[in-house]
């Protein structure tokens, strides 16, 4: 077995493409996490864009209905898997190890397999475009609208497997994460000291392995119904479509807190930050995320209220939302509370992290109008939902997602993305925000359905949905903004490592880190451990303007890149494709995945000193 | 991996890959408990036959179990061997645990063709169709069970293994008996407790 390995020498350089392609530092899988979702969302936000072009005139048709179809579920398809979750991984990668005071996650090579499985499933699942057979049965494809005789072609197919090859990636990070938070923390970083973004990742984390072997179930048995004869979720055989339903919001539900609770991590870094004092009330923020956690998993069929479960099941599944309504109420007042009486500064990314709160507020409100049951009845299915679930993850997720990339931005690459052009970006993005989701609120409660791909004009929604769509004008004219600013940086200044005069760990190093993160494991004073130490400098009458000294890297082992993780991830895109067209190539994919499994297991972590 | 530092700090004392192999053992019950429950709901839902009472046999199935069960046993003496650096127990039990393993999938193979040929099949009657998705994974878990063992028997055989790495042996150890305690579970609810299901509990459309 060794003549593999030596079949493929170990590859040492950092330099160029093959550096990035064999990279397992953190850092660097953070940033190409970053930018693959950010393509996505751009791609994303194109469908949205058709979807709101159709939608702008009564009685349109710039596109077909199969084609509207195929739009909305692309469009929610990407941003919740390809785009939310992984920009939050990608916050993950590049914070947590800095944030603990770690060199790197507890399993760097595992770390970059999660990446490229996650690059080649969601380039499987845009294959459907090339080949035309794109999903179109909505995110949640309810069966059996998802069976064979109402989708003829090989759309949801693609859907499925895509789905199955990014959950294994999703996981795989996953525990990762658990193990990097629990067992790499550095001395004096106690749990209660954890910074509030470590306390939700590991939440995240956790309901991640829990929640996606649910749907990798109803996956599987979809996939099998469609290829392979079985009868699930077909009625006429005595299947039932309502399983799906509860195998997809068993793990939907605890996914909308993998959606929001990372960016109200991101969030509890910022406010505390530009407020100048510590956060509010750390141990009810950390205590309220742990039982949003747990009691994700009691109201997922609020999601199913007019499926006709009775009303014993709609009664316990309204309390029950109503009452997670009440960790996350005590959320939005700790970080209101941590405002109180603080030095703000309105820098961009607290403007996003002030925008989350306001936002978030208004999609919580609307959540709480639709965990009441018979209120419900009205709202299912209508544009009320689609403006809720924009308020939480566009409101929510994509503002918190903003406020971080402009927190960290300076952290990562050294220079800083510029505040002005950054405030034109956030009052964009805010206003372009609620133009277009606002109007859905009464488009909703008129009556319009959701998921239609034109209405008459006798409606009277017309005018409203004008108003969204010039809505989305506005932010796609914000993204450019956006674009533009991460774009200028290269000729921008480089900053000091501190440059926001912030508490956390990361802060303490270099900008951008050195590959060895923390030349010395440093020893954690406290919750806000920066700003202690900043201040214990102060008060010996000396200023810290210097990050921790740069040392020799060659004198810090540290895990070397490695070809296999690549190799190993196209095993399983392999796999993967060969269901989606022949078993043959499945099965060289199996092979490949056997000869990847083979040659990690017998390459050291780290290459022998003696290689350097 | 193998070569790995032993001695890496850890803030909870406990070992990486020890701890992640446990939250992937967390995550894998919610996979098969997934699988159960698409058994349970569809538990006397079948349209048409074979039903459970038809054909499944308990007291063949209680000798693969018994089989497996025993494998546990095996690589609990594979872990022991490997502690007390014994080389040829550590071979020889690791080569028995995986071919207890393999005995079971031989009754499996054996059982799967006989159903098939009672006109058991996926695509019959929901009772195959979850009952074959089911075990069929858990066969398959048993399957990558072996294969991993005679991995570290040749490991194994090259001396790589002992009390210094025994951790490698103890993973397989935790794997292997979680997929046993899965099978224990499937035994109860589909061959002790449903195996004498007949045909719908209420007629189609009642």
């Amino acid at each position: 077995m060794a003549s593999i390995t030596s079949v493929i020498p170990r590859p040492t350089s950092y330099a160029g493409i093959w550096g990035w392609i064999t990279t397992v530092d953190h850092k660097r899988i953070g940033v190409l996490y970053g930018l693959t979702a950010f393509v996505f969302l751009l791609i994303a936000g194109l469908e949205a864009g058709v979807i709101r072009m159709q939608l702008a005139s009564a009685d349109n048709d710039f596109i077909s209905a199969g084609r509207f179809n195929q739009m909305f579920t692309m469009h929610a398809t990407t941003m919740v898997f390809m785009v939310i979750m992984p920009l939050s991984v990608s916050f993950f990668n590049i914070v947590i190890p800095l944030a603990i005071g770690a060199r790197d996650v507890a399993f760097p090579r595992l770390n970059a397999l999660s990446f490229w499985i996650f690059l080649f499933g969601g380039i499987l699942m845009h294959m459907s475009f090339i080949v035309d057979q794109v999903p179109d049965a909505g995110w949640f494809s309810y069966a059996n609208l998802t069976e064979k005789p109402f989708s003829v072609n090989r759309g949801l197919d693609f859907w499925a497997i895509s789905l199955l090859v990014m959950g294994t990636s999703s996981v795989a990070g996953a525990l990762n994460f658990i193990v990097t938070i629990l067992n790499l923390r550095a001395p004096g970083m106690s749990m209660m000291r954890m910074p509030v973004f470590v306390w939700m990742t590991l939440i995240t984390s956790i309901l991640l392995v829990l929640a996606f072997p649910v749907i990798t179930v109803g996956l599987i048995e979809l996939v099998m119904d469609r290829n392979f004869g079985t009868h699930f979720f077909i009625p006429a055989e005595g299947g039932d479509p309502v399983l799906w339903q509860h195998l997809f919001w068993v793990f939907g539900h605890p996914e909308v807190y993998i959606l929001i609770l990372p960016p109200m991590g991101i969030v509890s870094e910022i406010l505390p930050t530009f407020s100048r004092k510590p956060l509010f009330g750390y141990p009810f923020i950390v205590f309220s995320g742990i039982v949003i956690g747990i009691m994700g998993w009691a109201v997922w069929s609020h999601h199913m209220f007019t499926v006709g479960l009775g009303p014993v099941a709609n009664s316990v599944f309204t309390i029950t939302t109503m009452l997670i309504a009440v960790p996350t109420g005590v959320k939005i007042f700790n970080w209101i509370g941590t405002l109180w009486r603080g030095s703000i500064e309105f820098t961009t990314a607290m403007m996003f992290a002030l925008g989350f709160v306001a936002l978030f507020i208004v999609g919580g409100l609307s959540g709480v109008s639709h965990a009441v049951s018979p209120s419900d009845f009205q709202q299912q299915d209508t544009y009320y939902i689609v403006a809720h679930i924009h308020y939480v993850l566009f409101g929510g997720s994509m503002f918190g997602i903003f406020a971080g990339v402009y927190y960290w931005f300076p952290k990562i690459t050294g220079k800083m993305l510029d505040e002005t052009l950054g405030k034109i970006n956030f009052w964009l993005i805010f206003i372009g925000m609620n133009l277009t989701f606002f109007p859905m609120h009464f488009l909703g409660l008129n009556g319009m359905p959701r998921r239609i791909y034109t209405y008459s004009a006798e409606f009277g929604w017309e005018n409203l949905n004008q108003l969204a769509s010039a809505g989305y004008v506005v932010l796609f004219i914000g993204m450019l903004v956006f674009m533009y600013n991460m774009w200028q940086t290269r000729n921008s200044r480089r900053v000091s490592h501190d440059p926001w005069d912030a508490p956390g760990v990361e802060w303490t190093i270099s900008s951008p880190p050195p590959p060895y993160n923390f030349a010395e494991i440093p020893q954690i004073l406290g919750r806000d451990h920066y700003w202690i130490v900043k201040e214990n400098a102060e008060a010996a009458g000396t200023r810290i303007m210097e990050p921790e000294a740069l040392v020799d890297p060659s004198s810090i082992h540290m895990p070397s890149p490695s070809y296999w993780p690549i190799f190993t991830a196209v095993g399983v895109a392999l796999i993967g494709g060969g269901l989606l067209s022949h078993y043959a190539i499945s099965f060289v994919g199996g092979v490949i995945v056997i000869m990847g499994v083979i040659g990690w297991g017998n390459e050291p972590a780290a290459a022998p000193s003696d290689h350097h | 991996m193998a070569h790995a530092v032993e001695h890496e700090y850890t803030t909870t004392g406990l070992n990486h890959r020890k701890m992640l192999m446990w939250v992937f053992l967390g995550s894998d019950c919610l996979f098969f408990g997934s699988l159960i429950a698409t058994y349970m709901v569809y538990r006397g839902q079948s349209l048409v036959g074979p039903y459970p009472v038809d054909i499944i046999d308990v007291p063949l199935t209680t000798i693969s179990t018994f089989v497996l069960l025993m494998s546990s046993f095996a690589m609990v003496q594979a872990l022991a061997a490997t502690n007390a650096d014994n080389k040829r127990g550590i071979v020889s039990w690791l080569l028995a645990t995986a071919f207890l393993g393999a005995i079971f999938i031989g009754f499996q193979i054996y059982e799967f063709n006989a159903f098939k040929n009672e006109g058991l099949t996926l695509g019959g009657n929901l009772f195959g169709a979850s009952f074959f998705t089911l075990t069929g994974f858990h066969g398959a878990h048993v399957t990558l069970g072996i294969i991993w063992l005679l991995a570290m028997a040749v490991l194994g055989a090259k001396g790589r293994l002992g009390s210094k790495t025994s951790l490698d042996v103890e993973l397989v150890g935790l794997y292997w008996h979680f997929v046993d305690i899965v099978w224990i579970v499937i035994f109860t609810l589909l061959y002790l407790i449903g195996g004498f299901d007949a045909g719908p509990a209420v007629p189609p459309g009642g």
